[in-house]
C-alpha cells in the first residue's frame, strides 16, 4: 500500500494528510510552531499514527515560509548581484524594488562587460578579469549569496557559467544563482526572480534541514519533495537551489486539493483561512493563472501565479459594529483565535463566534455567544456572504452558473447561497485541502526562450523545445511515459527580417516517479 | 503642461500600451529609463506643440527593433543621446526639442530619458498618434517631410548616418542596420523646424495616453469596470468580449503576421471574431465582414482589470475585451489611407472606422 503524505505549513496552521491513491485515509491540523519544524513533526506523527510508516512513499511539503520572508523583508540574505551586459548598464540590479527589500537583500552590485545576442552569438568577450578584480574589493569579498545575470542567457548561458567559475574561486562556499536557470527572456524580471532566490537560499537551507530532521524524527524514510507555484513538486536538492519556485504554493495546493476532493476539474474554489479567504478558478484541474506581471512583495517578476482574489476575511476576523454598519476583517486575531475568540473563552468578537451563534458552525462553547444580538449576527454574515459573492463573480470567466467548492479551516463560515453557483460543495476533508493538494502534485518542465531559425524549420524548433521541456521534467523526477504537453506557443520576434528567430514557450507535466529515491541527485 | 512626475509617467505608460494597438512593445522599460534619467539629470519639461517657436529644431528620437530583444538588451539612453548628437553634427545645428515618433508602446516614452540627459524639452507631439510598424507611416510623410538625414546608434559603439531616396527606403535601411546590430538601435530622424512640426505633427499624444491611463487607474481604484470607463470617457467602441480561443503566428518579411480568434462570452456569446495583425492589429473580422480596421486603433484589454495586452503577449484562454479607438483624422484622408489603410497591408478592403463615441450606442459594425 504505497502512501503519500502532504503537509501544508501555513502562517496559522500546519496541516497534514495521508493518501492512498487519491483517497484520504488520515488528516490532521496543528498550530504552526514558532520554529515551524516542531509543528511539522507533530503533524506528521499525528497523521501517521494509524499507518505503517514504511508504506509512505513520498512526503510533499508546501510552505508559506518563503513568501512571508519576501513580503515582510525578514530572514533574507544580502546578495551580490553580478550583471553581465554592455556597461555602464542603464537599469542596474534592484531597480524598481521597494526600499524595504533593497535594504534587506542588496549586498553589492558588480557590472561586467559581456552579453549575447538573441541568437546566442557573443557580442563581446565576458570581462572575467574585471570581475575577478571587483570580487577582491571589500564590499563584495564578504558576501556568499551571489546572483549572475547576463543578457540573453536563456539563449546562451556561457557568460553566466564562466562568471560562476570565477565567483566560486574568489568566494569559497558561495551559493550562486544563475538567472538562466530561472528561465525566461525579459532581463529585469528574470534577474528580479534570481535576486529574490539568492536572498532566500540560506533560509531555504535552514528550512529544508528542518523538514528533513522532522521527517526522520517521525521515522519516515520516504523521499521529500517541496510543492511549487504551479501545483507541481520539486526535489529538495532543487528546492535548496531554487526556493523562489515554491513561493506561491499555498493557494495552488488548496485549489488542487479541492479538485481532488470534489471530483470537479472546472469550478470556483473558496479557501477560507484564519485571516484571509482566497478565491480562484480551477480549469481542467489546475488554477487559472494570472495574465499580468506578478509582483512578489512589490518586486516585478515573470512568474506564473494562480490568479487568486484575496479577501481580508477569515475565521479570526474581528466583527466590528461602527457608524457605517457591521464590518468583518481585515483585522484578525490570527493564530491566537483559540484563546481570544469568545467561544474559546476570550473577549474578541470574531467571525467564528458569529458563525457559531448563527448555527453555521459547532465549535468551542456556544453559550458564550448566546447573548449576541441576532441582527448583528445576521448583518455580519450578510457582509461576509456579499463579499464572497462579489469575488466569485470576479473570478468566473462566464456569467453562467458554475460549481463552487469551499475548503479551508473556515469552510463552514461561508453560506451556501452563493449567487452564480450551480452547486456548493464542502468536502468532508475540506480543512486539509491544501495538504491533499500538496500530496497529489505533479512534476513539470518548462522552456521559454528564443530559438534561432538559422538552419532549422519552425517545426524542428518546436520539437526541440518540447523535447527540452520533457527532458527537464524527467530529470526533475517525472515518469517519462506520463509526461504530456499542457501549454505551448511560439512567437516570431517582430521587426527582424527573414523569420530568423522564434520565442517558444512549452510547458509539460508528468507524474512523480515514486521509485526514485532522489530524482534530482 | 503638468509636471512629468511618477504618477504622470505611470499613466502615460499604461495609456501608451493601449495606443500601441497591439504592438509597440511594453513601455515599462521605457518608463524605468525615463525615471532613472530624471532622477540623475533633473526634471524634463514637457511642452505643448502650440508653444514651441517656429525656429525650433526638432527630431524624433526612438528605438527600432524587436520587442523581445529590447527586454534583454535594454537600450541605454546615452546611446540615444549619441544618435541625437551625431545628427546635430551632421546638420551643423543643435536640436532644441525632441519628440516621440509614435504614441504607442516603448517609443512613447523613449525621448524622455534622452531629453533629461540633454537638458532639452520633449514636445508633446508625434507622427502616428498610435503605433505603426513602418518608419514612413508618420504624418510628416503626408506633407513631403523627409525622414533623413537619420542617425542610428547602438550600445556596441556602432554609429550610422544615412540619407535615403524616400521615407520608405529609410525604413529598409534602418531595419538592415538594426539586424546587424543585434535587434535594437536608437535612431534620430525627421529633422524639422518648429513651424513644420506645428503643421505636420499630431498634438498631445502623451496627454492622451495619460488620460487613458488615468481613467484605467481610477476605475480600478473604484472597483468599476475599467474598459467601460475607458470607452465612456474616451469615446471608443466596444467590439466584443470573449475568450482567446486560438492564436496563430507566422513570420513573413520580418514581421509578425497572425490571427487571434475570439469566442464571445456573456452578451456576446455565439459571436466569433478574428483579429489579424502585422505587429499591430490591422483588421477585426466577423465572418466575412471587417468590423474595424487600421488606421483606427484596435486593442485587446483584459476584461477584469482593463490591462492592455499586446498581440505578442496574447495567450490561449485570456478573457479580453476588444476595443476600437479613433485615430488621427489625417489617416482617414485619401493620402493617409494610402499610407496606413488596409490596402497598404495587403487587405483588399475599405477602412472601417471605430464608432467615435460610446454614447451613440453603436459599436463598430461594418459599413
Amino acid at each position: 500500500m504505497p502512501l503519500r503524505i502532504g503537509v501544508d505549513v501555513g502562517g496559522t496552521n500546519t496541516d497534514a494528510a495521508v493518501l492512498d491513491g487519491s483517497t484520504v485515509i488520515a488528516s490532521c491540523k496543528r498550530p504552526t510552531s514558532a520554529d515551524v519544524l516542531t509543528g511539522v513533526a507533530e503533524a506528521l506523527r499525528d497523521v501517521t499514527a494509524g499507518v505503517d510508516r514504511s508504506d509512505v512513499h513520498s512526503v510533499v511539503i508546501g510552505t508559506t515560509h518563503f513568501i512571508n520572508a519576501v513580503t515582510q523583508g525578514r530572514f533574507l540574505a544580502p546578495v551580490l548581484a553580478v550583471r553581465i551586459a554592455s556597461t555602464p548598464v542603464p537599469l542596474p540590479p534592484f531597480t524598481d524594488w521597494p526600499d524595504r527589500l533593497v535594504n534587506a537583500a542588496r549586498g553589492a552590485v558588480i557590472e561586467v562587460e559581456g552579453g549575447h545576442q538573441f541568437d546566442g552569438t557573443p557580442y563581446i568577450e565576458t570581462d572575467l578579469e574585471g570581475l575577478r578584480e571587483a570580487l577582491s574589493s571589500g564590499e563584495a569579498a564578504h558576501l556568499r549569496d551571489v546572483v549572475i545575470t547576463s543578457a540573453f542567457s536563456p539563449v546562451n548561458a556561457d557568460g553566466e557559467r564562466a562568471a560562476q567559475a570565477v565567483v566560486e574561486e574568489a568566494l569559497p562556499g558561495a551559493r550562486v544563482t544563475l538567472s538562466h536557470e530561472l528561465g525566461r527572456v525579459g532581463l529585469l524580471e528574470r534577474e528580479n526572480a534570481a535576486l529574490l532566490n539568492g536572498a532566500l537560499r540560506p533560509l531555504a537551507q535552514k528550512a529544508i534541514d528542518g523538514f528533513l530532521a522532522a521527517v526522520a524524527d517521525v521515522g519516515i524514510e520516504a523521499p521529500i519533495f517541496l510543492s511549487q507555484n504551479d501545483g507541481t513538486v520539486m526535489t529538495l536538492d532543487t528546492a535548496l537551489r531554487f526556493p523562489i519556485l515554491t513561493i506561491a504554493s499555498g493557494p495552488t495546493n488548496s485549489m488542487r486539493g479541492a479538485a481532488v476532493e470534489s471530483g470537479l476539474s472546472d469550478c470556483v474554489v473558496i479557501d477560507v483561512g484564519g485571516t484571509t479567504t482566497d478565491i480562484g478558478l480551477l480549469r481542467e484541474g489546475y488554477p487559472r493563472e494570472s495574465s499580468l506581471a506578478v509582483q512578489l512583495g512589490g518586486v516585478r517578476t515573470n512568474f506564473r501565479m494562480p490568479d487568486v482574489v484575496s479577501l481580508g476575511i477569515g475565521g479570526g476576523s474581528r466583527v466590528v459594529e461602527g457608524a457605517g454598519g457591521v464590518t468583518v476583517g481585515p483585522e484578525s486575531v490570527g493564530y491566537e483565535i483559540t484563546t481570544r475568540a469568545r467561544v474559546f473563552g476570550g473577549d474578541v468578537l470574531t467571525l467564528t463566534d458569529v458563525a457559531v451563534a448563527a448555527g453555521r458552525l459547532t465549535i468551542g462553547d456556544p453559550t458564550r455567544v448566546a447573548d449576541l444580538d441576532p441582527e448583528l449576527v445576521r448583518r455580519a454574515l450578510e457582509y461576509v456572504d456579499d463579499a464572497v459573492a462579489q469575488c466569485v463573480d470576479r473570478v468566473k470567466l462566464d456569467r453562467g452558473e458554475i460549481p463552487v467548492v469551499v475548503v479551508g479551516g473556515g469552510a463552514a463560515l461561508v453560506g451556501s447561497n452563493i449567487p452564480g453557483s450551480s452547486t456548493v460543495q464542502r468536502p468532508s476533508e475540506a480543512g486539509c485541502a491544501n495538504a491533499i493538494g500538496a500530496a497529489l502534485a505533479n512534476i513539470s518542465g518548462e522552456v521559454d526562450r528564443i530559438f534561432s531559425l538559422a538552419g532549422s524549420s519552425r517545426a524542428e524548433a518546436m520539437a526541440a523545445a518540447r523535447q527540452e521541456a520533457i527532458d527537464q521534467a524527467v530529470r526533475a523526477g517525472a515518469v517519462p511515459e506520463s509526461v504530456r504537453v499542457v501549454d505551448g506557443e511560439d512567437i516570431p520576434l517582430a521587426h527582424l527580417p527573414g523569420g530568423t528567430a522564434l520565442r517558444i514557450r512549452v510547458r509539460v507535466l508528468g507524474d512523480i516517479d515514486l521509485t526514485k529515491e532522489t530524482a534530482d541527485a | 503642461m503638468p509636471e512629468l512626475d511618477q504618477q504622470l509617467l505611470d499613466d502615460i505608460t499604461l495609456g501608451a500600451t493601449v495606443l500601441g494597438s497591439g504592438g509597440g512593445g511594453d513601455p515599462y522599460v521605457g518608463m524605468l529609463l525615463a525615471r532613472a534619467a530624471i532622477a540623475e539629470h533633473g526634471p524634463v519639461d514637457l511642452v505643448a506643440l502650440a508653444d514651441i517657436p517656429d525656429d525650433a529644431h526638432i527630431a524624433f528620437l526612438a528605438a527600432v527593433g524587436a520587442p523581445g530583444v529590447l527586454i534583454e538588451k535594454i537600450p541605454r539612453p546615452a546611446d540615444g543621446v549619441a544618435a541625437l548628437e551625431m545628427l546635430e553634427k551632421h546638420l551643423g545645428r543643435p536640436f532644441t526639442h525632441v519628440a516621440p515618433i509614435e504614441a504607442g508602446g516603448f517609443n512613447a516614452v523613449t525621448p524622455i530619458a534622452a531629453a533629461a540627459a540633454k537638458g532639452i524639452p520633449v514636445v508633446d507631439a508625434d507622427g502616428m498618434g498610435r503605433a505603426f510598424p513602418y518608419l514612413d507611416m508618420v504624418t510628416p510623410t503626408l506633407y513631403d517631410g523627409k525622414s533623413t538625414p537619420m542617425s542610428l546608434a547602438d550600445e556596441h559603439g556602432n554609429r550610422l548616418v544615412v540619407e535615403c531616396a524616400t521615407n520608405a527606403w529609410s525604413e529598409a535601411m534602418a531595419r538592415a542596420g538594426t539586424v546587424a546590430s543585434g535587434g535594437v538601435m536608437y535612431f534620430a530622424s525627421y529633422p524639422m523646424s518648429g513651424a513644420q512640426a506645428k503643421a505636420w505633427l499630431i498634438e498631445a499624444p502623451l496627454m492622451r495616453a495619460a488620460r487613458l491611463g488615468a481613467t484605467l487607474r481610477a476605475a480600478r481604484a473604484e472597483k468599476a469596470d475599467p474598459v467601460a470607463a475607458l470607452l465612456a470617457e474616451h469615446g471608443g467602441a466596444r467590439v466584443i468580449e470573449g475568450r482567446i480561443a486560438g492564436i496563430e503566428r507566422r513570420t513573413e518579411g520580418g514581421f509578425n503576421f497572425g490571427e487571434a480568434t475570439i469566442e464571445g462570452l456573456g452578451a456576446d456569446r455565439g459571436r466569433t471574431m478574428s483579429l489579424l495583425f502585422q505587429n499591430e492589429y490591422l483588421v477585426a473580422r466577423e465572418g466575412d465582414d471587417a468590423v474595424l480596421t487600421t488606421p483606427d486603433i484596435i486593442m485587446t484589454m483584459e476584461a477584469e482589470t482593463g490591462e492592455p495586452i499586446p498581440a505578442e503577449e496574447l495567450r490561449y484562454g485570456f478573457r479580453v475585451v476588444v476595443v476600437g479607438l479613433p485615430c488621427d483624422e489625417r489617416w482617414h484622408t485619401e493620402h493617409g489611407l494610402r499610407l496606413t489603410g488596409p490596402r497598404r497591408f495587403g487587405y483588399d478592403i475599405d477602412a472601417v472606422r471605430a464608432a467615435t463615441s460610446a454614447t451613440n450606442g453603436e459599436s463598430a459594425e461594418g459599413n
